[in-house]
């Protein structure tokens, strides 16, 4: 007899009065609406996590890059504030020893150059680059285009990779692969142009906005050797620490500086920031989860309400029962039920209007608007739906729990006295 | 739990043992000694009216034999067992098998049928669904209201009421059967017709207490305990 005894509970609650009707639509309305702005505020949070952590791999990922800065220690005889500058034949002496890095490529960059298509003149930025350069900063190529090769690389090709916003700046609507620019005055050919792509990383500018041609055809016309950047990708993004001191020590050695010296080049190591953005983004959608959360605490606030008001009502009913022999548990048991009943139903609408509102949602265009690309779509995902039920499940039960433990203490002897 | 087990009159068996039984309030400013030490023994098939006025003690007595409060000093036995420090699923299930209750407001549930009203004690202590039905078959019919079973407690006169609710005590067989003003809330001929209805179960052998400020209905009892001030001041077999 000590066993618990689930089909009497569920039958009591069967047969246990009901509600008034307006009021268990009201409570089962607050948990609705908890239940949405929880759903709604997570879906939003995901949806832009998922936005964000395209946009911040839209430049490569698990990437370093270097800037070339000046020295601040001194290094065997040699004075602090010598400035250094790596040149493009570097990059193959990186290559050549750097055991720890997968791809090493050289950037030389002019901002105010000068692109002339037809009548049309803009003004943009160039980068001269290494092959790799297309792969891991994700410069991909629209269909009908290619980026640069090791063959334009080799043959000082005039060939340019154009950013999708300067390649429509220059060309409008016209197709501008296999078409001839002017680059400051000598011509190019246009071999691909970039896949339009969401962007938060960026140095120099953004990719969408800039040409690209082999750093060999770069210097043979701008006579620039010195990098005003390297970029490494590292074999296993794990050891990044280390590859970017393998770096430091192999320029080391030929331009004379400490390799702790850290005022040598300036670096931006994207494993380390894309893991605090990752922080960030769990950060925003753990606070957006607590405000829903007490949102929808609210709504359980009026689920225990209720079942208080529930108690109060049947205290007769509750003392016939205890009379007739009821053991507390079958008081209290058939009450939790009910409590968590209208919370379930409040969450299961809440629920479905959250799908609705979020699948309509989905469907606003986001093309064109700055905001609305970063903010993406809101999103729901198994996670957030089973923490959702997680959380109803539990202020269901800890709304029922209260009251029904007042029942439980409920005084037979006292509610049966006619009155 | 059939009628054939039902005790034979004037068993000599006692089924209520009370001993120096106190009951004292404590309200936090004011104790309220509701009870001075009762010494009462009911046998088997006894028919006792405990009459008193308002504020005697006698609804704390029937609080306390029908175990919906726990004496402050002293021993009770029900049946040979002690109830004094039971714990709360004991003590529910003692008011579950042991005694049946009857009130002077019925006490009935309004949002379910005369059937389930009388089933819900039956639910409690763990009958089979086909034997609760054929128990509630019974008891309706040992009250006069087979044919009234699956009406709402609403459509029903206070009579037919108070009937079911007899039938309700009577569904688990309890040893006692315990009444607090059962004609308080009815006309005199309703009145009659329950007071003939305990005695019916008396001559069966029922054990009755019937607390009652009803003198005809007192009359009817075979013995009256008169409770005065928390104790008890005559005990006596009744005139009738």
């Amino acid at each position: 007899m000590t066993r618990p005894r689930f089909g009497l509970v569920l039958l009591l609650f069967l047969r246990s009065s009901r509600v008034q009707r307006k009021r268990a639509i009201l409570t089962i309305a607050a948990i609705a609406w908890g239940s949405v702005s929880l759903l709604l505020l997570l879906a939003f949070g995901e949806g832009m996590k998922r936005r964000m952590t395209v946009a911040s791999a839209g430049m490569g990922e698990n990437l370093a890059i270097f800037w070339p800065g000046e020295t601040s220690l001194t290094w065997r005889g040699l004075p602090a504030g010598r400035p250094i500058r790596p040149r493009i034949d570097d990059i193959a002496l990186l290559e050549e020893r750097g055991t720890l890095l997968r791809d090493v490529i050289g950037e030389v960059t002019n901002d105010r150059i000068g692109y002339t298509y037809g009548r049309k003149t803009v003004n943009a930025r160039l980068t001269g680059t290494h092959v790799p350069y297309g792969e891991i900063r994700n410069h991909i190529a629209q269909a009908g285009g290619r980026f640069l090769n090791s063959q334009d690389e080799s043959g000082k090709r005039r060939v340019i990779f154009l950013g999708d916003e300067l390649a429509s700046d220059l060309f409008g609507k016209e197709a501008p692969v296999g078409r001839s620019i002017l680059v400051n005055g000598l011509p190019y050919t246009v071999i691909g142009v970039m896949i339009k792509k969401l962007q938060m990383g960026m140095y120099g500018g953004p990719d969408g906005g800039h040409g690209v041609v082999p750093i060999s055809t770069y210097k043979t016309q701008f006579g620039d050797d010195r990098l005003q950047n390297i970029v490494i990708k590292p074999r296993d993004p794990a050891q990044m620490a280390l590859a970017i001191l393998e770096v430091k020590q192999i320029l080391s050695g030929k331009y004379g500086f400490d390799p702790k010296d850290e005022r040598v080049f300036g670096v931006w190591d994207t494993v380390k920031s894309s893991g605090m953005m990752r922080n960030i983004l769990l950060g925003i959608q753990i606070f957006l989860g607590i405000i829903g959360g007490l949102t929808l605490m609210i709504g359980g606030v009026g689920v225990a309400n209720i079942m208080y008001a529930v108690v109060k009502e049947r205290t007769r009913e509750i003392g016939v029962k205890m009379a007739l022999g009821a053991r507390p548990s079958w008081i209290t048991g058939p009450l939790v039920l009910e409590g968590l009943a209208y919370t379930l139903v409040g969450g299961l609408l809440g629920m479905i209007i959250s799908v609705t509102l979020i699948t309509l949602l989905g469907m606003i265009p986001t093309e064109g608007n700055k905001a609305l690309e970063f903010l993406g779509k809101p999103t729901l995902s198994l996670p957030i739906g089973a923490a959702t039920a997680a959380l109803l499940g539990l202020i269901g039960v800890l709304a029922g729990y209260f009251p029904a433990r007042r029942a439980a203490s409920v005084d037979p002897a006292e509610t049966l006295r006619y009155e | 739990m059939s009628d054939a087990a039902v005790k034979a009159n004037g068993s000599d068996a006692s089924v209520i043992e009370m001993r120096a039984i106190t009951k004292i309030y404590d309200t936090g400013k004011v104790k309220v000694e509701a009870l001075k030490g009762i010494d009462l023994s009911v046998g088997g098939g006894e028919f006792v009216a405990i009459v008193g006025p308002s504020g005697s003690g006698k609804s704390t007595l029937m609080n306390l034999i029908g175990c919906l409060d726990t004496p402050s000093g002293g021993r009770y036995h029900l049946k040979g067992e002690a109830v004094s420090g039971l714990g709360k699923n004991a003590l529910a299930d003692i008011r579950n098998r042991r005694i049946g209750f009857v009130f002077q407001n019925f006490n009935l549930l309004p949002q379910i049928t005369a059937f389930e009203n009388v089933e819900m004690p039956l639910l409690f202590g763990g009958v089979a669904k086909t034997r609760r039905q054929h128990r509630v078959e019974e008891v309706m019919g040992r009250v006069g209201l087979g044919d009234r079973m699956h009406h709402k407690p609403t459509e029903l006169s206070g009579g037919q009421m108070q009937r079911v609710a007899i039938a309700r005590a009577l569904a688990m067989d309890p040893d006692i059967l315990l009444a607090d003003e059962p004609t308080g809330n009815l006309d005199s001929s309703s009145g009659g017709d329950i007071m003939g209805l305990f005695q019916d179960l008396w001559k069966q052998g029922r054990t009755l207490l019937v607390i009652t400020h009803d003198a005809a209905l007192a009359r009817r009892a075979a013995r009256v305990v008169e409770v005065r001030d928390g104790n008890i001041v005559r005990d006596e077999p009744s005139g009738a």
